[in-house]
């Protein structure tokens, strides 16, 4: 019994990566699999949206390719409009969050007063509970505000963001003790302090919120559909989702060109600074 | 003495307007909408009148309620966990040396950057019948062209497929950042003494990935309640409410049947539902995980 066991070690020891062939190739192939499938959804899309209508379900690699498809839905509904409302709506939301979690997560990570705690977890409550699941709520406070339909009401929801205060706070206590009191030490203010150390040494995580809030709010859906009524306020999602449903004759292929436009910008950004953008989806996640 | 109260002042200034928005666009919300689900729907010149827990008893005589309840479940419980293992598959096979790695890490991750209403559209052609290339692969296995979206008993699986290809891949991201934190002399040291490749991930790997597990899968379960976009999209909650998950019809007793106090009803439950479930998760998953 024995003698077999340890005629068995040798085999046993090898670096751990390192599976057997058969198995090796198995895994590559089963990723690729995985991955095919993963990508054939989009490429359909970008198939149908850049060949002729005539294309959209046949299969011909010496199909012309076109743009005319783009043209005709550029033209079929305001996505100029619409590309301005949610380009409005990103920043604001943006600029608010990061002017408004900026001095709230600096009081939570370096500052000490009677409650912190309490109100910390108070705020940590949105995390679990976010305005998208108030609809109703929401709806009734923008109602007695007078706000119905405008870009502001999208936006008022998230500007004071649990998400991005915890994140801010986790980057500030990293920040050493010492720079803050050095700069204490040469009669800063408070705000000088927060302003000169604090906010550069955390530029890789508003980065990293940035982007994250940027492409949550681009594609965010239901509350804005909710809360506007006109061309003038609706974002790129609504638009899309009404130019797609009032019977344009099912149209695939103009459907596909306007689906591939609005998340265009986005997705030519992702492509562009993927090492970036993976990053900093996983800094914003990791706790 | 007046250094402390100076130091509580500047706190609560800086506190302050991050608070108040989020207050009231959150706990707000969320107590008023408490207090309406108390009152009947205000019609015309009809004040609301306070009537109890009878928008709630009426709540549990609601067919679709409890459709769309049994729904959300079947829902939840489908597309975490598939999203959640394929999420890990895919972390573990983009971190090692493959051929072609960033292109695959590009396919898995790249659904994550679209708007769910438009992964919506492209599903939607997708499964069309007769012309959506999932009717043409399956036609090749000789079936004939199938309604996906039309039929109650593929409808919902539909929506899961949906939502899993949008989710995966962002889950990917947080594994794979936590596996290439993990010390490379853990392995050398396994190797050593001849561990076998799958006890490795089981005895050291997989507990060392539990608090991310744990961050993903609050994440997944915020998601399965959270977003509806597709469900508006494709199916409308149809047919014949096989796919309304709870969201949906909040929204759409809310703002297409305009009544209010029913809508609020089931935000309450929802927010119930999703109090519980975060309960759970970080005190009875919680104390299992260990931290650094």
């Amino acid at each position: 019994m024995s003698g077999r066991a340890i005629g068995l070690q040798p085999a046993r020891i090898r670096a751990i990566g390192m599976a057997p062939i058969g198995t090796r190739w198995l895994e590559i192939v089963g990723a690729w699999m995985l991955g095919l499938i993963w990508v054939l959804p989009l490429l359909y899309a970008v198939w149908t949206a850049f060949h002729p209508a005539a294309y959209a379900t046949r299969f011909d690699l010496f199909a012309p390719l076109t743009l005319h498809n783009i043209q005709l839905a550029w033209e079929a509904a305001p996505f100029a409009r619409y590309f301005l409302n949610t380009t409005i709506l990103v920043t604001l939301i943006l600029v608010a969050q990061f002017v408004l979690c900026t001095p709230a997560a600096f009081a939570f990570a370096r500052m000490e007063f009677p409650g912190r705690d309490f109100v910390f977890a108070i705020v940590l409550l949105q995390l679990m509970v976010m305005p998208d699941v108030l609809l109703v709520g929401n709806y009734r406070t923008m109602v007695h505000l007078g706000l119905v339909d405008t870009i502001l009401a999208i936006a008022l929801p998230y500007l004071g963001s649990a998400f991005g205060i915890f994140l801010l706070r986790q980057t500030f206590r990293m920040v050493p003790q010492e720079l803050d009191d050095a700069a204490r030490l040469e009669g800063c203010s408070l705000l000088g302090r927060l302003w000169r150390v604090y906010v550069p040494l955390a530029k890789p995580t508003y980065i990293a919120y940035g982007l994250v809030s940027v492409s949550y709010h681009w594609n965010n859906f239901l509350w804005p559909l909710v809360i506007t009524n006109s061309v003038t306020t609706r974002p790129l999602t609504v638009g899309l989702s009404i130019f797609a449903s009032t019977d344009q004759g099912i149209d695939w292929s103009i459907i596909t060109a306007a689906t591939l436009m609005t998340s265009g910008p986005l997705l030519i950004a992702f492509l562009l600074f993927q090492r970036q953008f993976v990053q900093s989806f996983m800094r914003a996640g990791i706790r | 003495m007046a250094g402390v109260r100076r130091e509580t002042l500047q706190a609560w200034a800086l506190i302050l307007p991050a608070l108040v928005l989020l207050v009231a666009f959150t706990h707000w919300p969320a107590v008023a909408t408490l207090v309406d689900s108390l009152y009947t729907t205000p019609k015309g010149s009809r004040p609301p009148r306070f009537v109890g827990v009878e928008n709630y008893v009426a709540l549990m005589d609601d067919p679709v309620f409890w459709r769309a309840l049994h729904n959300n479940a079947v829902y939840a419980l489908v597309t975490i966990p598939a999203s959640v293992v394929l999420a890990l598959l895919m972390a573990l096979a983009v971190n090692t040396a493959l051929p072609g790695r960033p292109l695959l890490r590009m396919a898995y991750f790249t659904p994550t950057m679209l708007p769910m209403i438009a992964v919506a559209n492209i599903w939607l052609f997708f499964f069309t019948p007769d012309y959506g290339l999932f009717d043409r692969i399956v036609g090749v296995f000789g079936m004939g062209r199938h309604n996906w979206l039309g039929d109650a008993a593929t409808a919902l699986p539909a929506m899961m497929a949906v939502a899993v290809w949008k989710e995966a891949g962002f889950f990917m991201i947080f594994y794979l950042a936590a596996l290439q934190a993990m010390p490379p002399d853990l392995k050398e040291a396994a190797s050593l003494e001849g561990s076998s490749r799958w006890n490795f991930f089981r005895r050291v790997t997989l507990p060392l990935l539990m608090p991310t597990t744990l961050f993903v899968l609050v994440n997944a379960v915020i998601n399965a309640f959270r977003l509806v976009d597709h469900v508006v999209v494709m199916t409308r909650g149809g047919p014949d409410n096989a796919t309304t998950l709870l969201l949906y019809y909040i929204y759409e007793t809310g703002f297409r049947f305009w009544d209010t106090a029913m809508a609020a009803t089931l935000t309450v439950v929802l927010l119930a539902l999703l109090g519980t479930l975060a309960i759970f998760q970080f005190g009875v998953l919680g104390r299992r995980v260990h931290y650094r």
